[in-house]
């Protein structure tokens, strides 16, 4: 599995949208930066770029990867070769690529700015431990799609899809249902509501962390109330583990029963 | 070396292999022949563990392939449509694989003998579709392994190049190795194979010698005795 990851890792590092992507973050971070001034602001509005931007870029990515490379996929199916190390491999190479480039791309201005000096250090990492996290659970649903559709635009749509859905329609619905069954008692489900969306947990991870009441909003308050802040984080972490988790488990499991 | 009992496969709806016996002595070059569609390149991908089948069971080396993938480091396989990653370089390419076949191999010469040098450095999606051809055979002749497929091996190559595949492959069958082809050539087949496995509708139909198939069907030339057999089941 190493070596197809350091193939199909070489082989994006190389391409141009690693430095698109890469070149995005780095101007990302350096004009936030400029404009607030403070680290802890830039993080606050970074976090709100990141969890939308980062699953689509992953989605998008992890589907035109598995779609593109497809010749190369069947030249290593006839070599001496586990399947699931085939698949898993390209998994990580994307996977790590992009969270390379976000790292990198945020990690560079951020740290010219004196990250190491200031309060915001923790923050940060968690932003970018979020962000990480993001990228390897929305690459994985991704290769999962692609994998399971042999039609490209049926597949590119489906991801699509999934990520309006996770990122914008949920919240709707997820509002909705909160305002037409207000008389109810709603913690535990909107508790739940949030485990299942891995863009709002991922949100609720980080507003727990900078411990802003005024933007946890009715879900991340309940959350706070429930879990307490430490065991708030422990528990969404654990969460977002399952769902990197899962798809992947999908993946290698869907892979070695399929035909090429 | 092969053995396929009872194999079917399915694709959706469409039946294309509906009970295959087949069993490959060692040594020696076999022709898979059959009209398009007949399901060649499915059993060969069978083989090779990229097809999964429904039913039956195929066994390399007196081994089950079933869920095992180290019995294809004893294959060679020339695929079909050389489709290779387009970014690559031909070095980089037969590099990458021969870091992942972790076996020795000899591909200086073959590159010398389909004059290849020049194109080393190139990107494979610069290439012309005989020149991949050319890099597909060297990627497959460079190592040394006891069974080889070849699917369509002749596909676009030039007559001088062809003349040199063919001197490969007598090679090999010198050193003893079992030989699997696919071609719609028939002077090819007629000058390579020793054997010929007919296949029609996802079944064997034939499988025997070159002379066997002249007297079954009572044609004196090859190419007409594998046209025959083909009308006859149609008429049947």
């Amino acid at each position: 599995m190493l070596k197809i990851l350091k193939y199909s890792f070489y082989d994006l590092i190389r391409s141009r949208w690693s430095y698109v992507y890469f070149l995005f973050y780095l101007a990302l971070g350096f004009v936030l930066l400029f404009l607030n001034n403070d680290l802890s602001k830039a993080v606050i509005t970074l976090m709100n770029v990141i969890i939308v931007l980062v699953p689509l870029i992953g989605t998008i990515f992890g589907v035109m990867y598995f779609y593109n490379s497809k010749e190369f996929t069947e030249l290593l199916l006839a070599q001496p070769l586990k399947r699931s190390s085939i698949f898993l491999g390209q998994y990580f190479g994307v996977a790590g690529s992009l969270t390379l480039s976000l790292v990198l791309g945020l990690g560079i201005p951020f740290v010219l700015y004196g990250l190491f000096r200031s309060e915001a250090i923790w923050d940060f990492t968690l932003l970018l431990v979020t962000g990480a996290f993001l990228t390897f659970i929305f690459t994985a649903l991704a290769f999962n799609i692609a994998l399971s559709n042999e039609n490209k635009i049926k597949g590119f749509g489906y991801a699509v899809l999934l990520w309006l859905f996770l990122a914008v329609i949920y919240d709707g619905l997820f509002l909705l249902s909160l305002i037409v069954f207000e008389e109810y008692p709603l913690d535990s489900f909107s508790l739940a509501a949030t485990m299942f969306n891995p863009i709002d947990l991922s949100r609720t991870l980080i507003l727990l962390k900078l411990d802003i009441s005024a933007l946890l909003g009715y879900t991340g308050a309940i959350f706070k109330q429930f879990f307490g802040t430490n065991l708030g984080l422990m528990v969404s972490v654990g969460v977002l583990l399952l769902w990197t988790l899962l798809p992947i488990w999908r993946l290698s499991f869907k892979s070695k029963r399929k035909d090429f | 070396m092969i053995n396929i009992q009872n194999l079917h496969k399915k694709f959706g709806k469409n039946q294309v292999l509906s009970g295959v016996d087949l069993s490959i002595e060692d040594g020696g070059i076999f022709a898979v022949l059959g009209p398009n569609g007949s399901g060649k390149t499915t059993l060969i991908k069978s083989i090779l563990g990229m097809v999964i089948p429904n039913k039956g069971n195929i066994s390399v080396l007196d081994a089950n392939i079933r869920n095992s993938w180290r019995y294809r480091q004893e294959i060679d396989y020339l695929p079909q449509i050389a489709n290779f990653p387009g970014n690559l370089k031909v070095k980089e390419l037969i590099r990458m694989i021969k870091d992942l076949r972790q076996k020795p191999s000899d591909e200086e010469k073959l590159i010398e003998v389909f004059t290849l040098e020049p194109f080393l450095d190139k990107k494979l999606s610069t290439l012309s579709g005989g020149t991949k051809q050319k890099v597909n055979i060297v990627l497959t002749f460079m190592f040394d392994s006891p069974l080889m497929i070849l699917d369509e091996p002749t596909t676009g190559l030039d007559p001088l190049s062809l003349i040199r595949l063919k001197e490969l492959i007598k090679e090999e069958k010198q050193k003893g190795k079992t030989i699997l082809i696919t071609s719609h050539i028939m002077q090819f087949v007629e000058e390579m194979a020793d054997e010929i496995v007919y296949l029609l509708e996802g079944k064997i139909y034939f499988r025997g010698s070159m002379k066997d198939l002249k007297t079954k069907t009572g044609q004196a030339d090859f190419e007409h005795a594998i046209a025959a057999i083909s009308t006859q089941t149609a008429d049947a």
